[in-house]
């Protein structure tokens, strides 16, 4: 696969914030991409300088090959709907899609009207008056619409309902089967676009932690549960990311898989086995290395407090 | 979909499902990538490797620009898989059951027998 982008050892610090730490990876052509960790973990940063919006503080960045600051050549290529945009004071969603119309040389008007109809977008309200819904729309609309070779969607469905979440995933995927792209997607609502990535990027704390296809990122991790002594001996030497119990039940989540005779053997101590989802992998990972120690010990100290509050154990 | 598979074996098996009740014939169109890709609201790319498995399997074939065929004798080959896969995924998880809720081999089968709608023990 081509890259069509390459970070090497990028570093943002502002003021006495470090907002990114030394972080390298590549972005494949034509590929999917969650980018995914906790507000304030770095991605929104990532993404302004990947678009020539932020200066980095050290570290290279390649576009298309190219630096893309002040370069127009690269960024007539590029697409970045941020959750803040900003729009001038009298415009209306009309305003905004025939400036993107000039500046993007691959928009597609005929696509654009769809997704105004989809969206039964207001054209001729100006902006401001627009519902945070509605202005999420005009963003989508023009990332979508755009068809740029890179797009970037900053946590693009802030107040868009459910109905509207759906419309824009179903339109993503359709236009991107038709027209293949590459596309980086930030995104809290885990659950509801880790089908339609291809690949994760995982930031914590100004890092990056995971670099994975999100087929492999969903086999990651193994969840146990049963009699808790059990469940101990299975999980004996293993990397415990989550312990929980009620009783004398224990559920465990540890890092790796069972091969077919270890799982057996977990099924006949009358265990039950389960995978971890992305959002659970992710939770757990990012929770764990926010603050505690990553021993096993202190994990299993953690039951039940703050961060839990999206754990499904009734599965 | 079940979250304990990966998702391209989910897809593969979906098309097969649909390959054993005949909604598709053999030597007919498969649904393409990007279709099962919409349809499934899965990344292309999973669906494509859903495809190709299938393909590796000799479940389906490509027609040069025209895209996936299902090839002659597909449906014969997936009947002969499930009946060897059957006692696996059914049968020993039925035996199984039985043991933790007292019934021996010999009780399934009188079940098996009977009908499974009717019930041996009257409240």
């Amino acid at each position: 696969m081509n890259s069509v982008i390459q970070v090497r050892n990028l570093t943002k610090r502002y003021k006495d914030a470090l907002a990114l730490d030394g972080v390298s990876f590549d972005i494949e052509q034509d590929a999917i991409y969650g980018l995914l960790g906790r507000n304030g973990a770095g991605k929104t940063t990532a993404m302004s300088i990947l678009t020539a919006q932020n200066l980095p503080t050290s570290g290279e960045v390649r576009v298309f090959g190219e630096n893309p600051y002040e370069n127009a050549r690269v960024l007539s290529r590029m697409c970045f709907v941020r959750e803040s945009q900003k729009y001038p004071d009298d415009a209306t969603p009309r305003h905004a899609f025939a400036a993107a119309r000039l500046f993007f040389p691959r928009w597609d008007q005929g696509l654009a009207d769809e997704l105004i109809d989809d969206f039964q977008l207001p054209l001729k309200r100006t902006i401001k008056k627009l519902s945070r819904g509605q202005l999420s729309a005009v963003g989508v609309i023009i990332g979508l619409a755009s068809r740029a070779e890179v797009t970037f969607f900053d946590e693009p469905y802030l107040g868009l309902d459910a109905v509207a979440r759906q419309i824009f995933y179903d339109r993503l995927l359709a236009d991107y089967a038709e027209v293949p792209r590459t596309i980086l997607l930030s995104s809290h609502l885990i659950d509801e676009v880790s089908n339609l990535i291809e690949r994760v990027l995982l930031i914590d704390a100004g890092r990056i932690i995971m670099d994975e296809s999100a087929e492999d990122a969903r086999a990651l991790a193994t969840n146990v549960v049963g009699d808790a002594a059990a469940v101990e001996r299975a999980v004996n030497g293993r990397e415990v990311i989550h312990r929980e119990g009620l009783g004398r039940v224990a559920s465990v989540t540890f890092l790796g898989r069972l091969d077919g005779a270890e799982r057996a053997a977990v099924v006949a101590d009358g265990l039950e086995l389960a995978p971890v989802s992305l959002q659970q992998l992710i939770v757990r990972l990012t929770q764990q290395r926010s603050g505690r120690d990553r021993s096993t010990g202190d994990a299993f100290a953690s039951t039940g407090s703050d961060a839990d509050t999206q754990e499904g154990s009734l599965r | 979909m079940d979250e304990g598979k990966p998702l391209f074996v989910q897809i593969a098996e979906q098309v097969e499902a649909s390959i054993l009740d005949g909604s598709i014939a053999e030597e007919s169109q498969a649904p393409s990538t990007n279709e099962l890709a919409v349809f499934h609201r899965i990344n292309p790319a999973t669906a494509a490797k859903g495809v190709n498995m299938l393909v590796d399997k000799g479940v389906l074939y490509k027609r040069r620009g025209i895209g996936m065929f299902v090839a002659r004798g597909a449906r014969d080959l997936l009947l002969k898989e499930r009946r060897s896969d059957f006692a696996e995924r059914y049968v020993q998880p039925l035996l199984a059951e039985a043991r933790r809720i007292g019934l021996g081999p010999e009780d399934v089968a009188d079940l098996v027998r009977t009908g499974a709608g009717v019930s041996p023990a009257k409240p």
